[in-house]
């Protein structure tokens, strides 16, 4: 008896607080990670930025100057408005995406097979498909210069020209993305409730209205999450001009992520606090949507909408 | 037991990688067949003669050389590295992470007396930095049996290139092909245009920031590459393409001439021409009289200055110089060496031809991304690719410049 009491009133601290700890600990390496990983570089984004810096001698603590030249070069607005014409057009996959997935969700002979055609782009290294939108805009060999000449036309140097470098290389980039999005409706299809589509089709409603009053509103987390990754998408768009322009003509095609590349770590770069400035003007935009997301999130788990 | 002998293994593998004082580690930038089997016939020549030296050799891909150097200078350093004269090396020796051999420079028998076409270029803050193991020359490769088909003849001047323009186009051939892609190949061409322009004072002033974009003497130059934009059209869609997708034309015959370095004839080769097809003659003249300058880009080794085997480092520096390491390096390369003692190979007419170009120049130049700072090379690349695509906008991009330049030499 004494011997039960006794090892009771000795049981550790950490026995006594289990319930309240073994949540943390799981949450530990995560938290970890992402502090180091996330969260403390963007501080010393945020701290680099005030300083000039080639990332091998002494930085210069320069205050705001690097925000005040921002602002001042004609290439971050040619970046800036290359990233809202992204973000504009990249929203076309959403519909896209949807208009494909409710294409191929019906039962044919062989439908697995086309579903695997559809997302493949999706599954390729963005690298390959810069490099195939390359070829295939080519005015000399490519697909688009054997079709304008077929025409008897002279072809377009559609990444040679600043008119339309950006949307030859946002369409490039559409092909991956649509395929991701109808990825999301597919799986968003096949959760929707047959019940309803049968009392639906009772009332009397059938294709747009079957569409936009019993379906969509159902697909409304497919969609929501086929926004974000869209959204992501178009604001770190960087792989593709890498490939297929490195920001040229003459920077008419960079966006915000390849200029602060260029800046800060391409050859002819190395001003890591200019980099910087780049990064977190990135950031700001970026922590815009976030915050709008999570709001829109936590209603939804609220119940509220 | 077996515990033990691995331990053991381990502290005498670490024993024996740090105990002998003549270990030399170095760092190479090009794993392509021929720069490599030159060094390497260099480093085994160098171990040859020094046979208590052992040297480690760490040979990487150039363009991740060029982000790594950054790391290993300060993290782990070699005792020597490649890299490269004029800007290149600013910031490294302005961070103080080149040592100074300048004591080298004054005391080596070849280094004092046989390097002074090339000195000025491995010069900072009055100091010498590293040793140029290679060079080359720029110029205008043309295709000499298009050229004989079309009835001309190399253009010494100006107006003679213009009119060979002329026939080749009236005779539906592109006279130049460039890719801008990659931006460089756009600065070789505005190099010349200035060089041959204004000559090769003007041209270190406006590199070094001492000279305005919108200056009318560089206003001069932008003139007369307008003019050679007009009468010798480049092949269109250049932006798209790098130097090398732009070799197509030249090798089909739809191209005529190409201003570029004489590392292009390898591909030129490569693209399926022979000796015989491809030609070479120096940029011609355009202001009468200015004394040639040319483009000779040099490669060089340094000391870090966190080496820890200084002594044989500079050896083997010392060793490079030497006339005969240097020719026979620089004929495995195809490239001209910078000891002007050294010979060169007699067997490759490019390399004589460059050599007789540049061994008569008035000076030298590095190319444009290596004598203006890096930023200020990015914007004035940029500024040429659109000048060479949109020249009405000339006006607008030399202001840009300008805003670039005030900032960039502050």
């Amino acid at each position: 008896m004494a011997d039960n009491f006794d090892t009771r009133s000795n049981r550790s601290w950490y026995s006594r607080n289990r319930q309240k700890i073994a949540p943390w600990i799981f949450l530990a390496p995560a938290l970890i990670f992402f502090t180091v990983y996330v969260v403390a570089p963007i501080f010393q984004s945020l701290w680099i930025s005030l300083y000039e810096w080639n990332g091998i001698s002494e930085a210069k603590w320069v205050g705001l100057d690097n925000y005040v030249e921002l602002f001042d070069d004609r290439r971050f607005y040619i970046s800036l408005e290359n990233n809202i014409i992204w973000l504009v057009l990249y929203m076309l996959a959403v519909p896209a995406g949807l208009f494909v997935a409710l294409f191929l969700n019906q039962t044919i002979m062989g439908m697995r097979f086309y579903k695997s055609l559809f997302f493949f782009p999706f599954v390729i290294s963005q690298v390959v498909v810069g490099l195939i939108f390359s070829w295939f805009y080519n005015p000399s060999f490519g697909a688009v210069g054997i079709i304008w000449e077929y025409f008897g036309a002279v072809p377009p140097s559609i990444l040679g020209d600043e008119r339309f470098v950006t949307y030859g290389i946002i369409f490039a980039g559409l092909w991956p993305q649509v395929a991701y999005c109808m990825i999301l409706y597919l799986t968003g299809l096949n959760n929707v409730s047959q019940d309803q589509v049968e009392a639906g089709r009772l009332d009397g409603a059938k294709g747009w209205k079957m569409l936009r009053y019993v379906v969509l509103p159902q697909l409304w987390p497919a969609t929501f999450l086929a926004i974000i990754v869209t959204v992501i998408g178009a604001l770190r768009s960087f792989d593709m001009i890498a490939i297929m322009t490195q920001g040229g003509p003459y920077g008419t095609s960079n966006v915000l992520s390849y200029f602060m590349y260029e800046t800060a770590l391409s050859e002819y770069g190395f001003r890591m606090g200019y980099g910087s400035a780049i990064a977190v003007m990135l950031f700001v935009i970026m922590l815009f949507f976030i915050s709008y997301f999570l709001w829109v999130m936590y209603k939804d788990e609220k119940g509220e909408r | 037991m077996i515990k033990r002998s691995i331990i053991a293994l381990i502290t005498s593998a670490a024993f024996v990688s740090t105990a002998f004082a003549g270990t030399l580690v170095i760092n190479f930038d090009d794993p392509n067949p021929a720069p490599k089997a030159g060094f390497e016939a260099a480093v085994a020549a160098f171990e040859a003669a020094n046979p208590d030296i052992n040297v480690t050799v760490n040979i990487n891909d150039r363009e991740a050389h060029k982000t790594a150097i950054r790391n290993f200078l300060s993290a782990n350093a070699p005792d020597i590295t490649s890299w490269y004269p004029g800007n290149r090396m600013g910031p490294f020796v302005d961070a103080g992470q080149f040592e100074d051999i300048s004591d080298l420079w004054a005391s080596d028998e070849n280094l004092s007396s046989n390097f002074e076409a090339i000195k000025p270029t491995m010069t900072r803050d009055g100091k010498q930095w590293g040793v140029p193991y290679t060079y080359y020359q720029w110029g205008v490769y043309y295709r000499a049996d298009v050229y004989a088909d079309n009835g001309l003849t190399e253009p010494a001047t100006w107006d003679e290139l213009l009119a060979n323009c002329d026939t080749l186009k009236a005779n539906g051939i592109t006279p130049f092909t460039i890719g801008t892609k990659y931006l460089w190949t756009a600065a070789g061409v505005f190099d010349y245009l200035n060089l041959r322009t204004n000559g090769y004072d003007v041209h270190n002033a406006l590199t070094a920031g001492e000279i305005k974009y919108t200056d009318d003497r560089i206003k001069a130059t932008f003139a007369n590459w307008e003019t050679m934009l007009e009468r010798c059209s480049f092949i269109d869609n250049h932006a798209t393409m790098s130097w090398q997708e732009a070799i197509p034309p030249f090798a089909s015959g739809d191209a005529a001439m190409y201003v570029m370095g004489n590392f292009a004839v390898a591909a030129f080769k490569d693209a399926g021409l022979t000796d015989d097809q491809i030609g070479y003659f120096p940029f011609p003249e355009i202001t009468p009289g200015m004394p040639r300058a040319e483009e000779a880009p040099a490669d060089a080794f340094f000391i870090p200055s966190g080496a820890k085997n200084k002594e044989d480092a500079r050896k083997f520096l010392s060793f490079i110089a030497r006339p005969e390491i240097q020719a026979a390096w620089n004929k495995t390369i195809g490239q001209l060496p910078p000891n002007s003692k050294s010979a060169i190979n007699t067997d490759d007419k490019f390399i004589v031809e460059g050599f007789a170009t540049v061994s008569t120049a008035a000076g030298l130049a590095q190319f444009y991304d290596r004598d203006a700072p890096a930023e200020m090379a990015k914007g004035g690349m940029e500024g040429f690719q659109e000048f060479m695509i949109k020249p009405e906008r000339l006006e607008d991009i030399l202001k840009r410049l300008d805003k670039i330049q005030d900032r960039v030499y502050k």
